[in-house]
């Protein structure tokens, strides 16, 4: 009988962003120390504030160690065998207009399915790509400054806009934070920047897109999104790597401000490189993302996929300090072969009738190992705060593993604070009915994830809710049978 | 000839379940088959639609000639063989209507023809569940979830009428039915009987085949056909049970 094995043989399809793009670039020897840190600052012609902010940062990360309290193994990371900055070789200054960017990057991005004006101009979609550490070019400048909104890359910010940047750089994630966040501010290289103004409805969503290139580098990427009162912005973050034996850090922060009345969506698809079958190389991907809700009746809400990388270790957050704010967490999170995933979200209620909804989707297959880890804090002056947590797990096979902890500090005895959580398992019943109907094996264990995931999918921009959709049918081919 | 089951023998977990059955279920035939509870029934029914754990020890299964044991039970779905499931299983999530026209894509992408157009997939829906008198709602939930039971039978008959198989084997789809129901499934049947589809029904009662008049009611019993007779057979089944055919057999 011709039956494709068990759901083992299923889960194991090639990762295809995996090619190295050959291209000159300027990078700097593995080490780190205070020189490495003005060299990355020197290279990016930074005012005093911002150097002295990431000396700051590196003096108290040699203060630090490594979090241990999370459900990962990994082998210990020599910080100093990474190079803390490498940036393609360009004409000049950097690329001004898309015509200035090395037409092998753009290659770069044509393989990965972003030609980066064909479908912009299509989808309407404004892409900030930044390739190792270096914003590449961006899109739509014209459109969006009519708007009057600036998105760019932190770079350009930092010359252009160095006012926005200092008020409000590290005021959501601050320098001292957590270890990788810490780092992250010694020796970011580049990222997005975006401010919409009061009132304003920013008239495209935004993307960027991340790759890391070059091997022995590690990307340290700064995102912060400042959105005016009234206004509201759509954002959606992209990332691949190529495939290396090695395992290469990521250590991003991203900062999210709403002031009053203000709506951030703020989307991500992660792609990075998960590692082989047997778990060789792969992305540590250690990130920090924050959003404050500071002012009254604004909004914050993150949904994000997750599907590469060999560890992630993300809890993307949000304090809701204004009154009536809302947060929103909305994730599905697959890990398979020996890939390892411990995230999940904080709401911090500070605010009177703040509300927050957590989804999350975890999918584990392979020999994979996944943690939900929340928390729900409510402060005394929460006055009628509201949460609800829906915490699912669906396992494929026997040998994976989901974990659930879920951590609730509730000092206001008004608050109603939700949770429910269960796990599944997609049953030889559910498969074979499936089969039975005319679906291949792989179609029925897709059809079967994005039925689980649709929850999580209805938040997404539509074009992406189809990438999305793709890439998890992507990661668990070989998952079943 | 549409199916032909020659001297099947079956194990499950080591045990024989099948220990010798034939069959032979030709164009625009209806075969009922009864029997005993734990006779077989369901393992015929699972064996030919390719389920995983029903070891084969030997004999054949032809279906339009070929051998149907050595396709996958996606490749006999697209080929033709529908089995309306006893217990037919939940999947959360899953749109009803959506799996639905995967599994019909599926069919005629193996056939050589386009996707279905959308709109005049909806229409035939729309006709469909109206003959089985499912509800739109039931098209857009998760696929037989939080169905009753007789929801779930009618739901599978109602796929069977969208996907117009060859040849179905109805396991207990009566079983569990109000009177209504059982005629709404009836009809739903009868509706594709078009003298080249077969259909193989188990069932326990007589009733079913009043309203799906059978060419042929076997008796399944000690893992055998014991017993072939018309429709009369079912109604001395019902006044007599099987201890007469059984002992007969011993
Ligand atoms: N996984 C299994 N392990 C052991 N025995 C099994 C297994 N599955 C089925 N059997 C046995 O096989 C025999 C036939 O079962 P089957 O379900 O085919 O009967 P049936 O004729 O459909 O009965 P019913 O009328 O109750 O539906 C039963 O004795 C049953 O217990
Ligand atoms: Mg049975």
């Amino acid at each position: 009988m011709n039956n494709p094995g068990t759901i083992e043989d299923l889960v194991g399809q090639k990762y295809r962003h995996g090619f190295v793009t050959d291209i000159e670039s300027d990078t700097i020897p593995p080490g780190l120390d205070e020189d490495v840190i003005r060299f990355i600052s020197a290279k990016k012609r930074e005012p005093a504030f911002l150097l002295e902010w990431r000396l700051k940062s590196f003096r108290h990360w040699l203060t630090r160690r490594e979090p241990a309290w999370a459900k990962l193994h990994h082998p210990p990371i020599d910080y100093q065998g990474i190079s803390y900055y490498s940036a393609p070789r360009s004409r000049g200054d950097g690329p001004r207009s898309i015509e200035d960017v090395d037409p092998k990057l753009l290659e770069t991005y044509d393989k990965l399915g972003i030609p980066l004006h064909e479908r912009a101009r299509l989808a309407g979609v404004a892409v900030d790509a930044v390739f190792d550490s270096v914003s590449v070019t961006t899109t739509f400048q014209e459109k969006l400054a009519k708007a009057g909104v600036i998105f760019c890359s932190f770079s350009e910010a930092v010359q252009k806009h160095p006012a926005l940047v200092e008020a409000y750089l590290g005021s959501v994630v601050p320098y001292r934070d957590n270890y990788f966040a810490t780092l992250n501010s010694a020796v970011f290289s580049d990222g997005s920047f975006v401010y919409v103004p009061k009132g304003v409805r920013c008239p495209m969503e935004l993307s960027s897109y991340f790759r890391i290139n070059a091997a022995k580098t590690g990307q340290f990427e700064r995102t912060l999104i400042i959105a005016d009162e009234g206004s509201h912005v759509s954002y959606l973050e992209g990332c691949t790597a190529p495939q290396r034996d090695e395992n290469q850090l990521h250590a991003a922060v991203v900062e999210l401000i709403a002031l009053r009345g203000a709506e951030i969506k703020y989307s991500t698809v992660q792609n990075w490189y998960p590692g082989d079958e047997n778990g060789v190389g792969g992305i540590y991907n250690f990130v920090t993302k924050r959003g404050d809700c500071r002012g009254a009746d604004s909004k914050i809400s993150w949904t994000q996929v997750e599907a590469g990388s060999a560890i992630t270790w993300k809890y993307p957050s949000c304090i809701l300090r204004g009154d009536n704010s809302v947060g929103e967490f909305h994730s599905v999170a697959v890990t398979n072969h020996l890939q390892q995933a411990d995230t999940g979200t904080k709401m911090i209620h500070i605010g009177r009738n703040t509300r927050s909804t957590i989804i999350s989707k975890g999918i584990s297959a392979g020999r994979a190992q996944q943690s939900y880890r929340g928390l729900v804090k409510i402060f005394p002056s929460a006055e009628g705060a509201r949460n609800y947590t829906q915490c699912d797990s669906l396992l494929i096979g026997k040998q994976c593993g989901a974990h659930t902890f879920p951590y609730m500090e509730i000092r206001n005895p008004g608050a109603v604070v939700e949770h429910e959580a269960t796990t599944s398992k997609i049953s030889d019943d559910q498969l074979f009915y499936c089969r039975q109907r005319g679906l291949s094996a792989e179609d029925a264990v897709n059809v079967i994830v994005n039925g689980f995931c649709k929850q999580v999918f209805r938040e997404l921009p539509m074009e992406f809710a189809v990438e999305a959709q793709n890439l998890l049918n992507v990661s668990l081919e070989g998952a079943v049978g | 000839m549409l199916l032909e089951v020659d001297n099947l023998h079956v194990s499950v977990a080591g045990t024989p379940i099948l220990k010798g059955l034939s069959l032979r279920v030709g164009p625009g035939e209806v075969h009922a088959i009864m029997g005993p509870n734990g006779s077989g029934k369901s393992t015929l029914a699972h064996v030919l639609a390719g389920r995983e754990g029903f070891e084969v020890t030997a004999g054949t299964i032809r279906f339009r000639g070929r051998d149907l044991l050595a396709m996958s039970p996606e490749e006999r779905a697209r080929e033709g063989v529908f089995l309306g499931f006893q217990y037919p299983v939940e999947i959360p999530g899953v749109n009803n209507i959506y799996l639905l026209r995967a599994a019909l894509n599926a069919q005629r992408k193996h056939h050589g023809q386009p996707e279905i157009d959308a709109l005049q997939f909806m229409r035939v829906v729309k006709e469909k569940a109206r003959l089985m008198q499912l509800g739109e709602q039931f098209m857009s939930r998760g696929v037989n979830e939080g169905f009753s039971g007789g929801e779930k039978k009618r739901n599978e008959i109602f796929q069977m009428t969208i996907l117009e198989p060859a040849l179905a084997v109805l396991d207990e789809t009566d079983s569990g039915l109000d009177i209504d129901a059982l005629k709404v499934v009836a009809q739903g049947v009868n509706s594709l009987r078009d003298g080249k589809r077969g259909f193989v029904l188990v069932t326990h009662y007589q009733r079913l085949l009043a309203h799906i008049e059978p060419d042929f009611v076997h008796v399944l019993a000690g893992g055998r056909i014991v017993r072939t007779g018309d429709r009369s057979l079912a109604l001395d089944l019902e006044a007599r049970g099987y201890d007469w055919l059984t002992a007969a057999n011993a």
